[in-house]
């Protein structure tokens, strides 16, 4: 096994009562790799990004964070979280939500400060120093003192990319960052998020994006019913993808092309 | 309509036997309400409990004390528990204990419905940080949760204010006992209860005005 795998899966099965969602995943993340995910809504691919940092609770598979396994197997194969274990991880593998999620009672200084306060114990002046470092880094450095309820979407969700950048994550997970943005504010979401990529920071994006999964993406991932239909180069997986239901899924986004 | 010759000059002269009864009135209220938001906090908590162990007993005290009147209560603690275990209350004591009991059950289901009505989303971007439980509780889950549940806080508040009036069974020399002992010794209940309801109005609206004042400083912090 490489020493570069950060984030590696093994087998990963989740289900919702009688609908397996995910069905036998296998997934290598190296570091510095920026992972596009795509795929029609019920393809598994939300499911598969919550299930790396054990949102949601695989049912069958193992997590391995620089090569570590993540929770014990049982007897009967399944595997046992601990919650400090899981703490742990999330700690470690940062991630943007649709919805943003910020605190609304704290201001953007103090959403971005939570974490290095609460999980990383770090002291009060060096946690401010921090925040202040990662708002100016996604441009909102004048947003410091305001409430989540006074920006907009597009400023909301740079907030909770500096709250995630905050821990220094190894992996960064964007769960579809821009899907509830208004149009003209999705551009400065990815913008902020291209420029992370110069900073050879792993991440997983899931998204609907395909201009800019092209773009920023070095690998690109196309989800089908709960298993990866396709993993290989943007070039390759946007403009000669194999398999025939990656074609009729690329053909409904360029159907319409001015 | 012939209105009787009201006689309040004979309750104002004797305003200070009523007024020194409000101790008693707000002492039971204070410790009620405390007992209610501290102990209440600890139930609801209980409640929401993935342990069945622990959520099943929480939701029992709450059914028992939320399902049966106040004064049965009361009379239980101050009667019946001296026949049950041998131990005698003073009256205070007996309904203060009640008080309380009955506020924490009413406490324990504000706090319930405002924890869970916070959004799935805040727990989930807690625990993304790497947020431990009670962390996440006490910082984020708690004070969204309190915002929504003032509004239910002073309505229970001021419901257990006037329930005080209760202790009057037992002797607890406070407002109510002192408003029926006054007019039945000078045979003036109109008037006498007319000015114990003024008294009530004037204890509890203050508070109304305080919890009113807790809404829109929370609603100028944005949440």
């Amino acid at each position: 096994m490489s020493t570069d795998v950060v984030l590696r899966v093994e087998n990963l099965h989740k289900s919702f009562g009688p609908n397996e969602v995910l069905k036998g995943i296998d997934l290598e993340v190296r570091r510095g790799e920026r992972i596009a995910i795509l795929g029609s809504s019920g393809s598994g691919k939300s499911t598969l990004l919550r299930c790396l940092n054990v949102l949601e609770m695989p049912t069958k598979g193992r997590i391995f964070l620089d090569g570590a396994p993540i929770g014990t197997q049982k007897p009967d194969g399944s595997t046992r979280y601990r919650e400090a274990e899981l703490n742990a991880l999330r700690a470690r593998v940062g991630m943007v939500f649709q919805q943003f999620n910020l605190f609304p009672h704290m201001t953007a200084l103090e959403n971005v400060m939570e974490g290095p306060l609460s999980v990383l114990h770090r002291r009060k002046a060096e946690a401010r120093a921090g925040a202040q470092k990662h708002l100016a880094q996604v441009g909102l450095a004048d947003k410091a003192d305001a409430y989540p309820s006074r920006l907009s979407g597009g400023q909301q969700q740079r907030v909770a990319i500096a709250r995630a950048l905050a821990m220094d994550p190894e992996v960064l997970l964007f769960d579809e960052p821009t899907s509830s943005l208004d149009p003209e504010l999705v551009g400065e979401v990815l913008s902020v998020i291209r420029d992370l990529s110069d900073e050879g920071r792993t991440m997983l994006l899931v998204t609907h994006e395909l201009g800019f999964a092209y773009h920023f993406a070095t690998r690109i991932l196309f989800l089908h019913e709960g298993c990866i239909l396709e993993d290989g180069p943007p070039e390759q997986v946007l403009k000669t993808p194999r398999e025939e239901r990656t074609q009729r899924f690329l053909e409904r986004f360029t159907a319409f092309r001015i | 309509m012939n209105l009787p010759e009201l006689q309040f000059g004979e309750v104002f002269a004797n305003i200070d036997l009523l007024l020194k009864a409000c101790g008693l009135t707000l002492a039971l209220w204070a410790i009620a309400l405390g007992a209610g938001l501290s102990g209440g906090l600890f139930f609801g908590l209980a409640r929401i409990a993935q342990n069945r162990w622990i959520a099943w007993p929480a939701r029992a005290f709450v059914e028992v004390f939320r399902n049966t009147p106040v004064l049965v209560q009361l009379i239980w603690f101050y009667y019946a528990l001296p026949v049950v275990t041998g131990l005698q209350l003073p009256a205070f004591a007996a309904a203060a204990l009640a008080l309380s009991l009955n506020a924490c059950a009413y406490c324990a289901e504000i706090y319930r419905g405002g924890i869970q009505a916070v959004p799935a989303g805040q727990w989930e971007a807690g625990r993304a940080l790497g947020m431990g439980r009670a962390r996440l509780l006490w910082r984020v889950v708690l004070p969204l949760a309190v915002r929504r549940m003032v509004p239910a806080f002073t309505n229970r508040a001021v419901e257990l204010a006037k329930n005080t009036s209760v202790a009057s069974i037992v002797t607890v020399h406070e407002l109510m006992y002192t408003a029926r002992l006054f007019s039945s010794q000078n045979y003036l209940p109109l008037e006498t209860f007319t000015v114990v309801a003024l008294i009530y109005f004037v204890l509890i609206y203050p508070f109304t005005l305080a919890s009113y004042a807790l809404e829109r400083r929370f609603a100028a912090s944005g949440a």
